[in-house]
């Protein structure tokens, strides 16, 4: 197997091949994660830092936690604590983690492309865990490793991707990924919030869910990030639901044997009813298992087997 | 060590382990992947084969628990690991192909004990080459055999590589002579083409030749 990158920015520069050997990583991990003492040793004496200028629940903790099962030392920073409330610069920041002698940093910024800045001027490896709405790879990696998981295999499935593809970087990589694995993706949004020529990516575009939602094996609900909404994309978020929520009637029109993705936090009751979210369609919590594993795969790749 | 020469060496060393164990109550086989995987197995038939029988057998990689990643030049493939019995109070019989430097087998130990807390654990490897690095030894071993440090010892599964056999060759010392020679008529081009640099441009080795 080649040396891998140094750096995981996103997924839309990987080869099929580079993104199985993630997943068939994860699957042994999925193993370790399951013995009565689910730690190894292979990353000790490591140093993995987590940047995370916005805020985040289950990314930094799943990185944590895998860095923590692979016996690295975790070092944690969010911005409301830092001196990035004083006015440093992301160069100046990134500076000093050079100085402190990190192995590894996971960042998460809200500017597109924060990520390869930072590996540009970093000796340490560098994972993307997002950056604004450009790419979020780890979660992408994750989320195909549900797929594979629930299918076996990338031809002939068929994704759908519904909600606000415009501000997110899950769609992004996803679609990155499915498209190089193979796979058919199609996306449902009101048109506000589609992207200009999403089509180039290799993505059908729709917007009347109701009439589309049987053909798929797996539907993957975005949350609406009310937080990037500048308003007037859509009239409300009743309206939303009404349209493009997954409800209960429409779980009903969705294929046997679909499944129901969310690379969460959800808005329940706005793009996920409650009641759907917690159904048996629902992978939701897979999801995030996986991640650990992902997680570690990530780490294990980028941190180990390099030329001294 | 011919095919032959195997079967007769894991025909006693399975021997071996029902003798010192005085029968196979509670006992359990962990190969190490991926050659010692295939020799555990192995041992498990034979061991089955006289007492009547079936023993656990787990498989164990141990790339996660090695002490050299940094030392590797390529990502180490993770085969992962199979324990599908419980270890707890079992006799382990760790079983590889080649006792070298004895790392392999403290990472071993440290996995296995991370599964539980085996009542012993034994050591049996098909071949013991000796030039031990840590306080290690087998308590079976198929065959010893004294070898240099920049000697190759090869060990072959018919499951694997569609044979039996081990053999031991000097890869690393012919590479380096090889490797010597062409440094030597390097350098000779090189003096060669010398009177030809008077213009201070490199001589083109590549033409010369």
């Amino acid at each position: 197997m080649n040396n891998p990158k140094k750096d995981l920015l996103g997924i839309e520069n990987l080869s099929d091949s580079e993104i199985y050997q993630y997943l068939d990583a994860a699957d042994k991990f999925t193993e370790v994660l399951e013995r009565p003492i689910p730690i190894v040793p292979s990353l000790r004496g490591k140093t993995i830092l987590t940047l995370f200028f916005e805020p985040s629940t289950r990314t930094q903790l799943s990185f944590s936690i895998a860095a923590k099962r692979l016996s690295a030392d975790v070092v944690n920073f969010s911005q409301a604590t830092s001196s990035v409330s004083k006015g440093e610069t992301l160069l100046d920041t990134a500076k000093n983690i050079e100085a402190m002698k990190v192995d590894g940093v996971i960042v998460r910024h809200s500017a597109p492309g924060a990520a390869k800045y930072l590996a540009e001027r970093l000796d340490a490896f560098v994972i993307n865990a997002g950056d604004g709405s450009h790419e979020h790879p780890t979660q992408a990696l994750l989320d195909l490793m549900t797929m594979k998981q629930y299918f076996g295999a990338f031809k002939n499935l068929n994704v759908l991707i519904v909600g606000d593809i415009a501000h997110s970087r899950v769609a992004r990589s996803n679609i990155f990924g499915l498209k190089t694995l193979g796979a058919q993706v199609a996306i449902c949004a009101p048109p506000t919030l589609i992207p200009l020529e999403i089509e180039k990516c290799g993505a059908d575009v729709y917007s009347n869910l109701d009439s589309i939602i049987g053909k798929f094996d797996v539907i993957m609900v975005l949350r609406i990030q009310l937080e990037r909404q500048e308003g007037g994309l859509f009239p409300s978020t009743r309206e939303y639901r009404t349209l493009y929520g997954l409800t209960r009637e429409r779980v009903g029109k969705m294929k046997t044997d679909s499944i129901i993705m969310h690379p969460g936090p959800t808005n329940r009751g706005v793009e996920i009813d409650p009641d759907v979210a917690d159904s048996n369609k629902s992978v939701i919590l897979q999801q995030v298992k996986n991640g650990v594993a992902i997680r570690m795969a990530i780490l294990f790749i980028h941190a180990g087997g390099k030329i001294e | 060590m011919g095919e032959s020469d195997i079967r007769r060496a894991l025909v006693r060393i399975a021997h071996e382990i029902i003798e010192k164990n005085r029968g196979i109550k509670k006992l359990g086989l962990i190969g190490i992947k991926r050659r010692g995987d295939f020799i555990a197995r192995r041992l498990a038939e034979r061991i089955q084969q006289s007492e009547g029988v079936k023993i656990p057998i787990g498989a164990l990689d141990i790339t996660l628990y090695r002490d050299d990643l940094q030392l590797v030049s390529e990502t180490p493939i993770i085969e992962g690991t199979d324990i599908p019995f419980n270890i707890n109070k079992k006799m382990i019989i760790l079983v590889d192909d080649v006792l070298y430097t004895g790392r392999t087998i403290r990472a071993a130990i440290e996995e296995i004990l991370d599964f539980g807390r085996p009542k012993a654990i034994q050591l049996a490897v098909l071949l013991d080459r000796g030039h031990r690095e840590l306080p290690i030894q087998a308590d079976f071993v198929g065959k010893k055999v004294p070898t240099e440090k920049n000697e190759i010892v090869d060990v072959f599964v018919k499951e694997l590589d569609g044979k039996d056999s081990v053999v031991v060759h000097y890869y690393k010392k012919e590479k380096a002579k090889k490797e010597k020679r062409r440094k030597k008529s390097r350098i000779k081009l090189l003096k060669e083409a010398k009177p030809k640099v008077e213009q201070l441009t490199m001589p083109d080795i590549k033409k010369d030749r």
